[in-house]
C-alpha cells in the first residue's frame, strides 16, 4: 500500500466553486476557465502515489500551483473535489478533531520563509509540535533537544530565531518538524530562501538525515537542479496539472512533452547524465583471435582500438592499432601487446566526474558493471553528444526497468 | 423656511427606547451599578487609605520597571509636586475611576477585539459602532448614563468605558490579524486548536499592538473622566469644573497640572509595560 494516495484531487479558488468543476472534468485549461467563470484553477486533477521512505519531488514554475498542491495534502487548503489516503484513509472526509490528531501525528511540515515563532526560544519552537499535544514538558524538551542535535543545533536552545543566520533558521523548522516524529515530511520550497552554498549544504544533510531516518517526504521546489538531486521520484507541474512523474533520469532522458523538454533543456546535464546514458556499444575482441583478424576488425569497423574480453565478457585489456600491426610484423601473439591498464568506470558515474578521464585518455573508456564485465564504452564525442541532449535511450530505460526490479 | 417633510421624531424615539430599558431592565442597571461602584471604591480604599508615600514609593517601583530611569524619576517628583499642592486626594479618585474604565475597556475589548479577527462579519458589524462610538461627542454619553446610574462615579465611569474601550478593540484585532500567515499556518499544520493557536501565537505576537490599544483607552479614560466630573464624578475634573465656572484661573493651572502629570505618568506605565520583556 503507498504511504499516500492522491486521487483527482482538485482546488478551485473563488466563489462557488463547484461551478467550475464540469469545465475541468471537460479538459478545459486554467485560461479558459478563468475567462468563463471568473474562479482560479488552483490544482487540476492530481493523481499520485508516493511510497514510504521516497522523497517526492513536486517541481513546477512558480504559479504552477505545487505550493497549493502541498497545503491540499494536510488541509491547510481545503480541497474542491478528490481524495488523499494517507495509509488508506481518506483525510478529506475527516472532521477538525481527526484532522488536528493526523496533522499533530503523522504529517510534519517545512516552510518556505521558515514560519518560525519569534517570541519563543529555539527549543520551545522545536517543542512546538510536542506542547500542543500537552506532551509534559520535560519529555518534550528533551525530544525536542535531540531533534536539534540532530540538525547540528544543539548548545543553541536558548537562542531567539531572529539571532540565528537563514540556515539555522531553516534547520530549527526542520528540527520542530521532526521532533514530532512524524512519517510524513511536507516541505514547501524549504531551502529556497538560503543562499546557494547554504542550500547545497542543507541539500546534503537532508539526504543524509534520510539514509537514516527514511521518512517519506513531499519536497516542492522550482529548482530543477534540487530536485533531480534529491528526488528519488519527481513530478512537474504546469498550471495545476501534474504533466509528468518519474524518476529524475526519466524526466531528463524522455520528457513527456515540449514543457518537460523546455524545463530541463536549461539543467546542467553533467550531474544528472551517468556514464551508461553516454556510452557506445563496445568493439571487442577474443584473445584466440590473431593479429590479422584484429587489424582487420579495426578497419572494418573504423576504430583504432579494440577491447578483449574473455567469453563472459570480462575486460581482459585493450588492443591498439600500433600494437597489433607490431606484434604482426614480428610475429608475436596478441597476448604479448596486450595493455592491461584500461580507464574504466562504473556505469553510474556521472558525466561531470568522467570529464578529466575522457579528456586525457588515448583511448574510449571503458564502462564495466560487476564482476569487470565491460558494459559499453565512452568516446570523447559520446560526452559531448550527451551533454548537448543525445542520450542512450535504450541504455537508460534499461536501467531503469532494472531498478525497479530491484525495489 | 418650511420643511418638505415634517420633522423625523428621532429625539422621542430614543427616549422611548431608553425609558423602554429602564423599565425592563432596572435589575440589570442596578447589578452593573453595584459591581463598577464595588470596583472603583475598591480601588479608592486601596490608594487613598495607604499614606500618600506609600503610594509615590510602589508607583516609583512601577515606573521604574516598567520604563527608564528618568520616568521613575519623573513620577517620583510629579506626584510629590500633586501632593504638596493638595491635589493628592482627588488625583488619586481620578486614577480609582481611570482604573475602573479602563480595567473594564480591558475585559469587554480584548475579546470583542479577538472576535473581530476571528470573523470578517463580526468586524464588519463592530467596526462602524466603534466609528460612532468615538466621534459621538463625549458629553452625549452622559445623558443615558445619567439616567440609568443616576448621578456620581458609576455613570462617569460607563461614559467613560464606552469613549475609551474602542481603541482596544481596534488594536486587538489589527495586532491579531497582522501575524504573518506563514505563522498561522505553521500553527495549524502542527494541529493546533483554536485556543492553542490564539493563546501560544495570535495572542504573545500581537501583545506590542494590543498594549498600545489598551494605552490609548486609558489616555482616553482619562481625558472622559475628567469630563465625568460634570455628572458628579468626583477627582481632579471637578476641581478644574470649579475653577473654570468661578474663573479662578491659578486654581485652574494647579489642577490642571495635576492631570497632566497624571495622564504622562499613565501613558510611560502602560507603554512601558508593552515594551517589556523582549531582552
Amino acid at each position: 500500500m503507498p504511504k499516500i494516495k492522491v486521487e483527482n484531487l482538485t482546488k478551485i479558488f473563488g466563489r462557488q466553486p463547484q461551478r467550475a468543476l464540469p469545465y475541468v472534468k471537460q479538459g478545459k485549461t486554467k485560461q479558459e476557465i478563468l475567462k468563463e467563470t471568473g474562479l482560479t484553477l488552483g490544482v487540476n486533477q492530481a493523481s499520485f502515489e508516493v511510497h514510504a521512505g521516497e522523497i517526492f519531488v513536486i517541481m513546477g514554475l512558480s504559479g504552477s500551483g505545487k505550493s497549493t498542491l502541498v497545503r491540499l495534502l494536510n488541509r491547510l487548503i481545503e480541497p474542491t473535489e478528490g481524495r488523499i489516503l494517507i495509509d488508506g484513509t481518506d483525510i478529506v472526509s475527516m472532521n477538525t478533531e481527526q484532522l488536528q490528531q493526523v496533522r499533530r501525528k503523522k504529517l510534519g511540515m517545512v516552510f518556505q520563509k521558515f514560519a518560525l515563532f519569534p517570541h519563543r526560544t529555539v527549543l520551545e519552537n522545536a517543542a512546538y509540535g510536542l506542547e500542543i499535544q500537552g506532551i509534559p514538558k520535560a519529555e518534550r524538551e528533551a525530544k525536542a533537544k535531540a531533534s536539534l542535535a540532530l540538525v547540528g543545533l544543539a548548545g543553541w536552545e536558548a537562542s531567539y530565531p531572529e539571532q540565528l543566520s537563514g540556515g539555522m533558521q531553516q534547520r530549527v523548522g526542520l528540527a520542530r518538524a521532526l521532533a514530532n516524529e512524524p512519517d510524513v515530511l511536507l516541505m514547501d520550497e524549504a531551502f529556497s530562501a538560503l543562499d546557494p552554498l547554504i542550500r547545497k549544504d542543507m541539500q546534503d544533510e537532508l539526504l543524509e538525515l534520510q539514509s537514516t531516518m527514511q521518512k517519506t517526504i513531499i519536497f516542492i521546489t522550482h529548482d530543477l537542479d534540487e530536485a533531480l538531486k534529491i528526488g528519488d521520484r519527481i513530478a512537474l507541474m504546469k498550471d495545476g496539472a501534474i504533466v509528468q512523474i518519474g524518476t529524475p533520469e526519466e524526466i531528463m532522458t524522455n520528457p513527456a512533452n515540449e514543457y518537460v523538454e523546455r524545463f530541463v533543456e536549461d539543467v546542467d546535464r553533467s550531474k544528472v547524465l551517468s556514464a551508461e546514458n553516454v556510452m557506445k556499444r563496445a568493439e571487442t575482441i577474443t584473445l584466440d583471435k590473431g593479429p590479422r583478424v584484429a587489424l582487420q576488425m579495426m578497419r572494418d569497423r573504423g576504430v583504432s582500438s579494440l577491447y578483449v574480453v574473455d567469453k563472459k565478457k570480462t575486460l581482459l585489456g585493450v588492443l591498439t592499432a600500433d600494437a597489433v600491426s607490431e606484434a604482426k610484423e614480428q610475429g608475436k601473439s596478441l597476448e604479448s601487446v596486450l595493455r592491461t591498464e584500461v580507464p574504466k568506470v562504473g556505469p553510474q558515474t556521472l558525466l561531470n566526474e568522467l570529464f578529466d578521464l575522457v579528456a586525457f585518455s588515448d583511448i574510449p573508456v571503458a564502462v564495466t558493471g560487476e564482476q569487470d564485465r565491460l558494459l559499453g564504452v565512452i568516446v570523447k564525442g559520446a560526452v559531448l553528444g550527451g551533454l548537448a541532449g543525445k542520450v542512450n535511450q535504450e541504455s537508460s530505460l534499461a536501467a531503469s526497468e532494472e531498478r525497479q526490479v530491484d525495489a | 423656511m418650511d420643511q418638505l417633510f415634517p420633522k423625523l421624531p428621532l429625539d422621542s424615539w430614543v427616549e422611548t427606547i431608553v425609558d423602554g430599558l429602564d423599565e425592563h431592565l432596572g435589575f440589570l442597571f442596578d447589578f452593573i451599578s453595584t459591581c463598577i461602584g464595588g470596583m472603583v471604591d475598591f480601588f479608592q480604599l486601596i490608594l487613598t487609605g495607604l499614606p500618600f508615600w506609600v503610594i509615590i514609593i510602589l508607583l516609583t517601583l512601577l515606573a521604574y520597571r516598567a520604563g527608564k530611569l528618568s520616568i521613575a524619576l519623573f513620577t517620583f517628583i510629579g506626584l510629590l509636586l500633586i501632593q504638596n499642592l493638595g491635589y493628592w486626594e482627588h488625583s488619586m479618585e481620578t486614577l480609582a475611576l481611570v482604573l475602573t474604565a479602563g480595567l473594564i475597556s480591558i475585559i469587554i475589548g480584548i475579546p470583542v477585539g479577538i472576535w473581530c479577527a476571528k470573523s470578517d462579519s463580526v468586524q464588519k458589524v463592530v467596526t462602524p459602532l466603534l466609528d460612532f462610538m468615538q466621534t459621538m461627542p463625549a458629553f452625549v454619553y452622559l445623558i443615558p448614563a445619567i439616567f440609568f446610574f443616576g448621578l456620581g462615579k458609576v455613570p462617569g465611569v460607563i461614559a467613560s468605558v464606552i469613549f475609551a474601550m474602542p481603541p482596544t478593540i481596534r488594536l486587538t484585532n489589527l495586532g491579531i490579524r497582522q501575524v504573518p500567515a506563514d505563522l498561522i499556518e505553521a500553527t495549524e499544520a502542527f494541529g493546533s486548536t483554536y485556543w492553542q493557536k490564539l493563546t501560544k501565537v495570535q495572542l504573545p505576537i500581537a501583545k506590542t499592538t494590543i498594549m498600545a490599544g489598551i494605552n490609548q483607552s486609558i489616555m482616553l479614560a482619562l481625558s472622559m473622566v475628567v469630563i465625568a466630573s460634570m455628572i458628579g464624578a468626583k477627582g481632579l475634573g471637578a476641581d478644574v469644573y470649579r475653577a473654570v465656572t468661578q474663573i479662578k484661573i491659578g486654581e485652574g493651572f494647579e489642577a490642571g497640572l495635576a492631570i497632566v502629570i497624571m495622564a504622562i505618568l499613565l501613558d510611560r506605565i502602560t507603554q512601558g509595560v508593552g515594551k517589556r520583556k523582549k531582552a
